[in-house]
């Protein structure tokens, strides 16, 4: 899976899931605010990635994503570190 | 304090349709909500009889937030409550503005519960649940749900008395309001309906297995009767003080003037006649009626050999010289458990409003105690203007209410 294929199945997942408006999904722009979440919606957000690529995320590894960029960096760093391992 | 009670909003969610008007058209043609599940009969079910109920579509009605924590119960008593709020002309900006409480009855979230563990079993991990699971796997899922999305500020608990629940609910929410501790309450009953819900209700050969013929299969008080139909949705009434919806200019439907309750203290899963007859008589003091003032009995007969032998004789008992009108809306329906004490107060006040009694389809000749009732197989035009409904749960709860027509 290529980073953009990630990014592309991220954003998908976001809006289908959490409902976010797919013109909101930037970059830059601050995942918690923009997906307005909450402590109960982090647990879903730990399912939705477990599903779709196959790990999951620890709570503590959310304390340094802020962005999407950096989420889809970490996602795409995990996919990789489990591929090396597979 | 002795606060008159009054219905001022129904709603309903049911195999005989998911409104009022659709539900009025099947009460009063007497069509039958039963069909087959062949996912029970391949799961180990003794019989695959069962209501078929929709499932509501909520994306787009209510938020992320609040669908993942609505189990299936719970999804049928929001598209219930919605309804009953909408007649009763209960808008959420005046509902965050007063002090509306919830009593719903519910006893199971088996399909809930049972997903999760099945999930915990293979990832080896409670997170990967996500976040809805507890709130769908609780008795109390339908209230503490319902009373977040609608920001609910009164009384909010959850009644489990199994097939009397939504009866009971009623029937305390009426208490509250006429002793003058609350003047709304949302009060109901639902039922989930699926193959994980009923197995060991089935495995107790409860169910009728007339397979082959699914809508005369919940044929209750009819001497060739062999088992009941599970079924369930979701049934909702507005209860308020008449002060209340004087006030507010709600729409008045029906009056709540007796609740009668009482518990066997005998067997586990057999009925008695003596239980029933104390619940008959409580409501009927309470409400301050005769027998011969009770136009119509909404019987609890679930189409169960033993069940229905002991609510005829309990009905013979009370109402024997008085030759009330009798009919069971299982018969169509089939037994709504936690729901049906709700549902069957919103039916038998829909034909209170329209003037017939629904008939008992599927009775075509009665047993040795029932063949002293007049039981009503046929659609029926008639003025009601006080009815009775009865239900009766496992574990010997019985309760008993009585409706009147608001004048």
């Amino acid at each position: 899976m290529t980073q953009a294929e990630i990014i592309e199945k991220i954003n998908e997942f976001l809006v289908e899931e959490f409902e976010v408006d797919a013109a909101k999904i930037v970059p830059d722009a601050n995942l918690r605010e923009t997906l307005e979440l909450d402590s109960l919606d982090y647990v879903d957000l730990v399912v939705i990635i477990e599903s779709n690529f196959g790990f999951k995320v620890v709570a503590e590894d959310f304390i340094n994503i802020h962005t999407f960029q950096n989420f889809y960096d970490y996602i795409n760093r995990k996919v990789e570190e489990k591929n090396a391992t597979a | 304090m002795n606060n008159r009670v009054v219905i001022t909003g129904l709603g309903i969610w049911s195999c005989l349709g998911t409104n009022l008007e659709d539900v009025k058209n099947s009460l009063f043609t007497g069509k039958s909500g039963i069909g087959m599940d062949a996912e029970r009969k391949a799961f180990g079910y003794r019989s695959g009889l069962t209501g078929i109920v929709e499932k509501p579509q909520l994306k787009g009605i209510l938020d992320r937030r609040a669908r993942v924590g609505l189990s299936e119960e719970a999804e049928y008593a929001y598209m219930a409550t919605l309804e009953a709020m909408k007649n009763a002309k209960m808008d959420m900006s005046w509902v965050e503005q007063n002090e509306v409480g919830i009593l719903y009855g519910n006893d199971s979230s088996a399909k809930a519960v049972i997903e999760a563990i099945d999930i915990i079993r293979v990832k080896k991990d409670t997170t990967l649940l996500g976040s809805g699971s507890i709130f769908q796997s609780m008795n109390c899922t339908v209230t503490m749900n319902l009373s977040t999305i609608f920001k609910l500020k009164g009384i909010n608990f959850t009644i489990s008395a199994a097939c009397a629940s939504g009866s009971h609910s009623i029937g305390l929410g009426y208490l509250m309001i006429k002793w003058g501790l609350q003047k709304h309450i949302i009060c109901g009953g639902a039922q989930e309906v699926n193959a994980m819900a009923f197995g060991s209700f089935d495995g107790l050969s409860a169910f009728s297995v007339r397979e082959n013929e699914p809508t005369k299969a919940s044929r209750p008080f009819d001497k060739n009767r062999d088992g009941l139909v599970p079924s369930g949705g979701a049934a909702t009434l507005i209860l308020e003080s008449y002060e209340s919806a004087m006030e507010r200019g709600a729409p008045i439907i029906a009056e709540v003037v007796g609740y009668g309750f009482s518990s066997n203290g005998e067997h586990i899963s057999n009925s008695s006649v003596d239980g029933q007859i104390r619940s008959l008589n409580m409501a009927l003091n309470d409400a301050n009626v005769k027998p011969s003032e009770i136009d119509y009995i909404n019987a609890h007969a679930t189409s169960t050999p033993g069940g229905d032998f002991a609510e005829a004789q309990a009905i013979d008992a009370v109402f024997g010289e008085c030759n009330t009108m009798v009919s069971s809306t299982k018969s169509m329906t089939g037994h709504e458990c936690w729901m049906a004490g709700a549902s069957e107060i919103v039916y038998s006040t829909i034909m209170m409003q329209n003037n017939f009694v629904a008939p008992n389809i599927n009775f075509e000749e009665g047993d040795e105690a029932s063949s002293k009732l007049n039981i009503v197989s046929k659609t029926t035009e008639r003025n009601i203007d006080v009815f009775l409904s009865n239900s009766f749960g496992f574990g010997g709860t019985n309760s008993s209410l009585i409706i009147k027509k608001f004048k």
